[in-house]
């Protein structure tokens, strides 16, 4: 029998109004990589939270290495061992990796001067120590998000942690970062005998990784599993509590004539630098067109400028055969285009509004709706509101439930409600299942397939490949602003796109043939 | 062509250089309270109202004790208790701190000519000449030509100024609680997971700014204007304590140039009162702090434009 080096004992945690995690026992063993997969909000992040003593437990206790933790705080549990490398990097960015690294156990020099050289020296034998390579000079501000996340890894390991949680560690990588950092995970795990507690809901990383798996469910722990006793589709079902398919989609139809077209488009970004260099596309009504690229890479630009919600600086842009280049996102709209921004709190919804006031939005000029012109009538848009409230599976206290009290999955939902039932020709989708739970992922999917088989043009953008691989007919890859490649989404793989998402393979290509 | 000559020498005179540094330094006091805010993450406009306390609380603590130094005692316990106040509005309750700014500057002001006139039975003045602090005439300075006239004859203050600079820079960039400081207001919760607690460093930020503050309000009273206090005497130099502060990146070295350069035209202001009315000639040293925020707000930019295309080249050439 291993070595327990971690023990939840009965652990229940109460926030105002949610129970996120309840009456969890747990043990981890020393040296073992643990996968702990769930829904958001099912209370993964919230249990390490605890290990790492950001949350003190309503119920229950927690044991490390035997010894019962009775002081709550992050200054414990990193003097137990403990690191952990935050979804969100908790890195300063105007020090640099080293001074990162050393913050709050600095070298000193006469006790009371902060020693930038020994701080650079420590960083760069840890830096040897663990196969990790970064510039212990360099300011964290310059450095990506890769590099960052060697940097918190780093930072855990300069305090002497043995135990290292991973909160979705993969969900800014490409690839092939992901594929390095499990390597280095594997290094520390089979070298230094660490244990590595990994928080995801990628099941794939689940099974190309993991030793053991918990999974947890609405904040219950439903099951810890040996991971060469799983499949992912054995994982799902045991996260959603029901059978998931993830399988490409049904599709039926044949594509018809181009409803949104791109020629040549050249954007700027905010800091006025070029963000589109060169854009030329076009979808054809009953496909989706997929694009996979990296944060930052110019769709975020393209999709803004395609809206009607930025200025492309030269080139073209048809909706339904209208030029509507430069036009403002009333008029894109006027011509046939509807459109689901990638962040819905700030461009989707109106947080202070309630579900129905968002759900009209758009609408109320709308003769339906309005009497004498100018009154909105309540019954009607209450109805209205109602119909597609319930139509779209919303999960909340009412229609009019303020929009900002919502979480992320259902919010989206009216997203995908309000802008879907405009009915347009065309749509513009941005990250449409981004911190969405797999229930509401799916059903957004199943919705956003029923537009595409019923003619609809859809162009979607996605930060999760496999999202992209699923719903896309074609998928063209975006590599600082320009195209780099395009592919039928049934022909082409992960690790295909992961290499043209990271630099202009035209070259190549040519010389390869 | 004679007379601009002349002019020109009465402006760049030692004198003028002298005046400088005796304006400058209340300035750079408060600003250097301003640079551990600023570095805290707290937007700090509260530091004219903090300066009139202290330059009141000077004059009344000098004027019961008869002694200078007890009454700068008296500005410093007070600015304590003034950063305590800040900070547990704007740390522990999450107030605004611009509300909480604007109400400190509004109590102050209206505190100090109430209860200056209730003790002092005149309005708009103190009146009395309650021990000041003494000038320092140092001798060996005579004997250097042009700087030593400049550098000699003024307040103690002015020269603990320096020292206090220096410590200052040395705190915030060379010591361990200067990092920590600094990633409070940067990156808070950074701070919270390696285990030091930001709103202790915030705490401390507001008390030591208190106490800047204090001393610029006593030098303010008890050694810039010979023991008197008079109504609203901070004169908005908070605020250009404030400007500093921005402009020079709350570094506090820089942000003494800055209140050196606001000191040089307040100074050129008094020597051109013959010339220009005094009521413009009043406004130069504020004019000049306009442009200087105008040029920091360009210059970031540039810079943050210049940075971005050097990133985006690198990015090319990888």
């Amino acid at each position: 029998m291993p070595e327990s080096i971690i023990r939840f004992d009965h652990v229940s945690m109460a926030f105002p109004g949610v129970l996120a995690n309840d009456d969890i026992s747990l043990e981890i063993r020393r040296g073992e990589v643990f996968a702990l997969v769930g829904e958001n909000g099912a209370g993964k992040s919230t249990l390490m939270n605890i290990l790492y003593g950001i949350y003190e437990p309503t119920e229950g206790e927690v044991y490390i290495r035997g010894e019962r933790v009775t002081e709550h705080t992050p200054r414990a549990a990193i003097a137990a061992g403990v690191g952990m490398v935050h979804q969100h990097f908790k890195l300063v960015p105007s020090f640099t990796v080293a001074q990162n690294i050393v913050l709050s156990r600095e070298p000193r020099r006469a006790g009371i001067f902060f020693d930038d050289r020994k701080a650079m020296a420590l960083t760069r034998e840890l830096c040897e120590e663990y196969g990790l390579q970064v510039d212990p000079e360099a300011e964290v501000r310059d450095l990506g998000v890769g590099e960052q996340q060697r940097v918190e890894i780093l930072k855990a390991l300069y305090r002497g942690a043995d135990i290292l949680i991973l909160d979705e560690p993969t969900a800014v990588l490409t690839p092939q970062e992901t594929d390095e950092l499990f390597a280095v995970l594997r290094r520390i795990v089979r070298e230094k005998n660490m244990t590595v507690i990994l928080i995801t809901h990628k099941l794939y990383e689940v099974m190309a990784i993991s030793d053991r798996v918990g999974i947890l469910r609405q904040g219950k722990l439903v099951g810890v599993e040996e991971t060469k006793n799983v499949t992912q589709a054995s994982l799902a079902s045991l996260m959603v509590g029901r059978e998931v398919l993830f399988d490409r989609l049904e599709r039926e139809g044949t594509p018809g004539e181009s409803a949104i077209v791109v020629e040549h488009l050249f954007v700027s970004d905010s800091r006025g630098l070029p963000a589109v260099r060169g854009v030329s596309l076009s979808v054809r009504a009953g496909e989706v067109l997929g694009i996979a690229a990296i944060e930052g890479n110019g769709q975020s630009e393209l999709l803004e400028a395609v809206c009607g919600l930025r200025k492309p600086d030269s080139g073209k842009v048809l909706v339904c055969g209208a030029d509507v280049t430069g036009r403002d996102p009333g008029a894109v709209r006027g011509a046939g285009l509807a459109h689901i921004p990638e962040d819905r709190l700030r461009t989707g919804v109106s947080e202070e509004a309630s579900i129905s006031d968002n759900l009209l939005t758009g609408r109320q000029r709308d003769k339906r709706f309005l009497r004498f012109g100018f009154h909105l009538k309540a019954d009607a848009v209450r109805q209205y509101t109602k119909e597609l409230y319930e139509r779209y599976d919303v999960r909340s206290g009412g229609i009019e439930t303020p929009a900002g009290d919502m979480s992320g999955g259902n919010l989206q939902k009216i997203v995908v409600a309000r802008e879907f039932s405009f009915d347009t020709p065309a749509l513009v989708i941005a990250q449409p299942t981004r911190g969405v739970d797999i229930g509401a992922s799916e059903f957004i999917h199943e919705r956003i397939m029923e537009k595409r088989n019923h003619g609809c043009a859809i162009l979607l953008s996605s930060a999760d490949l496999d999202e992209v691989l699923r719903l896309s007919d074609r998928i063209i890859t975006l590599y600082e602003g320009a195209v780099t490649g395009e592919f039928e989404a049934g022909a082409v793989t992960r690790e295909q796109l992961g290499y043209y998402m990271t630099g202009d393979r035209t070259q190549e290509a040519a010389n390869e043939t | 062509m004679r007379e601009l000559w002349s002019l020109l020498k009465t402006v760049i005179s030692p004198g003028t250089f002298n005046q400088m540094l005796r304006s400058a330094t209340p300035v750079a006091l408060a600003a250097m309270g301003g640079a551990l805010t600023e570095h805290a993450g707290i937007m700090n406009i509260g530091m004219d109202g903090m300066i009139l306390l202290g330059a009141f609380v000077g004059v009344i603590g000098s004027y019961l004790t008869a002694s200078a130094g007890l009454g700068v005692l008296a500005a410093v316990g007070l600015g304590v208790l003034v950063g305590l106040l800040f900070a547990l509005f704007v740390v522990k309750l999450r107030s605004d701190e611009f509300i909480i700014g604007c109400a400190l500057n509004t109590f102050a002001a209206g505190a100090t000519a109430y209860l200056s006139r209730a003790i002092f039975g005149l309005s708009g003045t103190s009146g009395h000449h309650v021990t000041s602090l003494p000038r320092l005439h140092l001798n060996f300075l005579n004997h250097i030509p042009f700087l030593g006239k400049i550098l000699n004859h003024h307040s103690v203050f002015v020269y603990v100024t320096w020292i206090l600079v220096l410590l200052m820079w040395l705190f915030v960039y060379k010591t361990p609680w200067g990092f920590w400081l600094r990633a409070s207001g940067e990156q808070p919760e950074t701070l919270r997971t390696a285990g030091v607690s930001p709103e202790r460093m915030q705490w401390l930020a507001s008390i030591l700014c208190g106490v800047f503050c204090g001393l610029a309000g006593a030098h303010l009273s008890l050694g810039y204007l010979n023991g008197t206090f008079t109504e609203n005497m901070s004169n908005s130099r908070g605020f250009i304590a404030f400007a500093c502060v921005i402009f020079s990146a709350a570094n506090p070295s820089k942000a003494y140039l800055a209140a050196l350069m606001f000191g040089f035209f307040d100074a050129l202001g008094y020597r051109l009162q013959g010339v220009i009315s005094s009521d413009l000639t009043a406004t130069i040293p504020y004019l000049i702090t306009v442009v200087m925020m105008v040029y920091v707000v360009v210059r970031s930019r540039r810079r943050r434009k210049k940075n971005l295309r050097q990133h985006e080249s690198l990015g090319n050439l990888s």
